[in-house]
C-alpha cells in the first residue's frame, strides 16, 4: 500500500501575529515554524501505525512550499516516511496547492491520501476536498479514527453533535483530526536516519489561482475586562443582560 | 443570474448554520441585484416555509441515497443544480458538511472560495471576502478571480434575520450517481445543544479539581440554554468527553456568549473561542491570561460563585 501525507508549513502556536508592506504581508520576524499540527500528529502519525501494522506500506510525504519548507518536512521525515516531495512554489490559493498535490497524486499512484484537518493559519479546511475532487476519489473529512482491513477502511468522522462510521474502499481521501492518533516526538534514530532519506524538489504544474489575498486585519483591540466582586454576582447578570445583551 | 444557498439538513431539519447562510445569500443577492434560490438534498420537511428567509425558490433533489454525506455525490448534484440555475454565487455554512463539499465544488466547477466567511463580500470594485485566519487572530480579504464564487460562512458569523414570504419548492431532477462513503452508524447526543451551534457556552477546565465538580457547571449550562465545553487537560484526563473540548487541537466556536470557569487562558485554548462575541471569565488567580481576553471577569472561587451566578440567572428568568 502507498500513503501519500500532506505536509504544510506553519507558524508556531504561540507566535504573534503582524503584517507587514501596509497590511499585506504576514510578519515573519522572529517567527518559529512547525509541522501544521493536524498535520504531524494526526495525519502523519497514523500512516505511521499503518506502517507498523503493515511494514510494506511505502509512506511519501509531500508539501508545497518554497526551500525554507526543507527544514519542516525533513522534521517530518524524522517521524517517519520513506521519502519527501516537495513542490517548489509558494502559494496560498487552495486550489493551486490543491493542483500541486493531486499532480503528484497521479504519478505516484497512491491508495490512501492523508491531509490535516485544516492549516491553523489560513485555516481553509479545503485543500483536502479539492485533492479528492482533482482526483475524482471519496473524500471523508474531519476523520478521527481509520481503521483498514484489506482495502476497506472504517472511518469515524465528525458530524454536527457527535460522530457517524462510515465505510469505503480505497482509494480515498481523508482529513484529519484529533482521536486519529496520539502525538509522536522524533527519536535521535529517526533525526539521524531523516538526513539521508530522500528529498525531491520537484517544479510545479501551471494553474491559475483562484484567489488572492488582498490585505489582512487586526481585530479590534477589547475594550479591557469589567471586573465584577465575587460578593456581587448580581452586576454580572445585570451587565451580562442589560450592557451585552447576552442573557 | 442567481445566488444559490445549499441548505444543510439533518432528519430532514434544516440546521440553524443553513439559516444564517439563507440569510447572508439573501442579502447578497439584494446586493447583486439578482434573487436567492435555495437547493436541498435528500429529505427535508416544510422547504416552503424558508422563504422567510429571503430566498424565493428551493431545488430540491429527494432521492434517498442522499440522507447521508457523500460529499463526491453532493458535489456533482449541487454543481447540475449550479449551473442550470446559472448560479454566480453559491453560499454554503463552513459547518461539517459545507467543509466537506464546498472545496469539492471549487474544483469541480474551478470556482475561486472563500471559507470561514465572516461578513458580507465587498462588490465595489470586484469580489472580495472577509474571512478568518491564524484561528481567530487576524482576518483576511481575500479576492476571488473566478467568474462564479463559492463562499462559506462560519457558523455564528451572520444572525439570521426571518421575515415573510414562502419560496417554491421545484423537484430537481439530477443524476444522483450511487454513494461511494457508506454511513454505517450514527451516535449523537441527544436532547444536547450542538457544541458548534450553542448560542451560549459553559466551558470548564483544570480548576474544577475533578470530574465529580462538574454539577455546578451543569445547572449553570441548564439555566442558559448552554452547550458545555471544557480546555484540554480536562479532556485528556477523561474528566469530560473529546467532543468538549475547544482550542486549537478541539472545536473551533463562536457563540454570542462563553463564560469561562477556572480555565487559564492559554494561547492554544483561546484560538478555539476568540471569535465569541462576549467572554466572561471566573478564575481564582487576577493574573490569568484568560482575563485579558475577557469582557467580564470575577475574580474568586469557582466552587463559591457559580451556584450564586446560577442562582442570579434563575431570578432573571423568573425560573424557581
Ligand atoms: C500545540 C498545543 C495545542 C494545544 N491545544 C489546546 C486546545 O485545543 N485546548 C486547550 O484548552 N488547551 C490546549 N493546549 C493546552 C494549553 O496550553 C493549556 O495547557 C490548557 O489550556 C490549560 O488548561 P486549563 O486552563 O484547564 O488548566 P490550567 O492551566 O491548569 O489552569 C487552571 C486554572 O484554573 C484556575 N483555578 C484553580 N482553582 C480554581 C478555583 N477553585 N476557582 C476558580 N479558578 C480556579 C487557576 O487559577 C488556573 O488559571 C495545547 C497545548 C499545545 C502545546
Ligand atoms: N502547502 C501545502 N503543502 C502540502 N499540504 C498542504 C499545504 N497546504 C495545505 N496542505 C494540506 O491540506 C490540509 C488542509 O489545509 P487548508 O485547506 O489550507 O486548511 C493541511 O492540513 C495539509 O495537510
Amino acid at each position: 500500500m502507498k500513503i501519500l501525507v500532506c505536509i504544510s508549513k506553519t507558524p508556531d502556536t504561540t507566535a504573534k501575529i503582524a503584517f507587514t508592506g501596509n497590511n499585506t504581508k504576514f510578519d515573519t520576524a522572529g517567527v518559529q515554524w512547525i509541522i501544521n499540527p493536524y498535520d504531524e500528529w494526526y495525519a502523519l502519525v497514523r500512516a505511521i501505525e499503518l506502517k507498523e501494522a503493515d511494514p510494506s506500506t511505502i509512506i511519501h510525504l509531500i508539501t508545497v512550499g518554497a526551500a525554507d519548507a526543507d527544514p519542516i518536512i525533513r522534521k517530518a521525515l524524522a517521524l517517519g516516511g520513506d521519502e519527501a516531495i516537495r513542490v517548489n512554489a509558494d502559494s496560498h490559493d487552495s486550489f493551486y496547492i490543491a493542483s500541486q498535490i493531486a499532480e503528484v497524486a497521479k504519478q505516484g499512484g497512491y491508495d490512501l491520501v492523508f491531509t490535516g484537518k485544516e492549516t491553523i493559519d489560513y485555516n481553509g479546511s479545503s485543500v483536502g476536498g479539492m485533492v479528492a475532487e482533482l482526483l475524482d476519489r471519496p473524500y471523508v473529512s474531519l476523520a478521527s479514527k481509520f481503521e483498514l482491513s484489506g482495502n476497506k477502511a472504517t472511518i469515524t468522522r465528525e458530524i454536527e453533535g457527535g460522530e457517524e462510521i462510515c465505510e469505503v474502499e480505497l482509494p480515498v481521501v481523508v482529513s484529519c483530526q484529533k482521536g486519529m492518533a496520539e502525538q509522536r516526538i522524533p527519536n535521535m534514530k529517526g533525526i539521524m536516519g531523516a538526513r539521508t532519506k530522500p528529498l525531491k524538489a520537484a517544479e510545479p504544474v501551471a494553474v491559475d489561482a483562484l484567489t488572492t489575498v488582498a490585505g489582512f486585519e487586526l481585530p479590534p483591540a477589547k475594550a479591557g475586562v469589567k471586573l465584577v466582586s465575587p460578593d456581587n454576582v448580581e452586576e454580572l447578570v445585570r451587565l451580562l443582560h442589560e450592557e451585552a445583551k447576552a442573557i | 443570474m442567481s445566488v444559490l444557498i445549499f441548505i444543510d439538513t439533518t432528519e430532514g431539519h434544516v440546521k440553524k448554520a443553513s439559516l444564517e447562510a439563507l440569510t447572508y445569500g439573501a442579502t447578497v443577492a439584494e446586493q447583486l441585484g439578482t434573487s436567492a434560490e435555495g437547493v436541498v438534498l435528500g429529505a427535508a420537511n416544510d422547504l416552503a416555509s424558508l422563504g422567510k428567509y429571503g430566498v424565493k425558490k428551493i431545488h430540491h433533489v429527494s432521492a434517498g441515497s442522499l440522507n447521508h454525506l457523500d460529499a463526491q455525490v453532493y458535489a456533482n448534484v449541487i454543481g447540475q443544480v449550479a449551473i442550470a440555475s446559472g448560479a454566480k454565487v453559491i453560499i454554503f455554512s463552513n459547518n461539517v458538511d459545507g467543509k466537506a463539499i464546498a472545496p469539492r465544488l471549487s474544483a469541480r466547477l474551478k470556482a475561486g472560495l472563500v471559507s470561514g466567511a465572516v461578513a458580507l463580500p465587498d462588490t465595489a470594485n470586484g469580489f472580495t471576502v472577509k474571512k478568518n485566519v491564524f484561528s481567530g487572530k487576524a482576518f483576511a480579504n481575500i479576492t476571488v478571480n473566478t467568474d462564479i464564487k463559492i463562499i462559506a460562512l462560519n457558523p455564528n458569523a451572520y444572525k439570521v434575520i426571518a421575515g415573510e414570504g414562502t419560496a417554491e419548492v421545484v423537484a430537481f431532477n439530477a443524476t444522483v450517481d450511487a454513494p461511494k462513503v457508506k454511513v454505517t452508524n450514527v451516535t449523537k447526543a441527544s436532547g444536547q445543544v450542538p457544541l458548534t451551534e450553542a448560542e451560549v457556552v459553559v466551558s470548564a477546565g483544570r480548576g474544577m479539581k475533578g470530574p465529580e465538580n462538574w454539577a455546578i457547571v451543569e445547572d449553570l449550562a441548564r439555566v442558559l440554554h448552554a452547550a458545555t465545553a471544557c480546555s484540554r487537560p480536562v479532556a485528556d484526563a477523561h474528566w469530560r468527553p473529546h467532543n468538549e473540548h475547544v482550542g486549537q487541537t478541539g472545536f473551533a466556536i463562536a457563540p454570542n456568549l462563553y463564560i469561562a470557569i477556572g480555565i487559564s487562558g492559554a494561547i492554544q485554548h483561546l484560538a478555539g473561542v476568540n471569535r465569541s462575541k462576549v467572554i466572561v471569565v471566573i478564575n481564582k488567580d487576577p493574573e490569568a491570561p484568560f482575563f485579558k481576553a475577557a469582557d467580564y471577569g470575577i475574580v474568586g472561587d469557582a466552587f463559591e460563585v457559580v451556584p450564586k451566578f446560577t442562582e442570579a440567572i434563575k431570578k432573571l428568568k423568573g425560573v424557581a
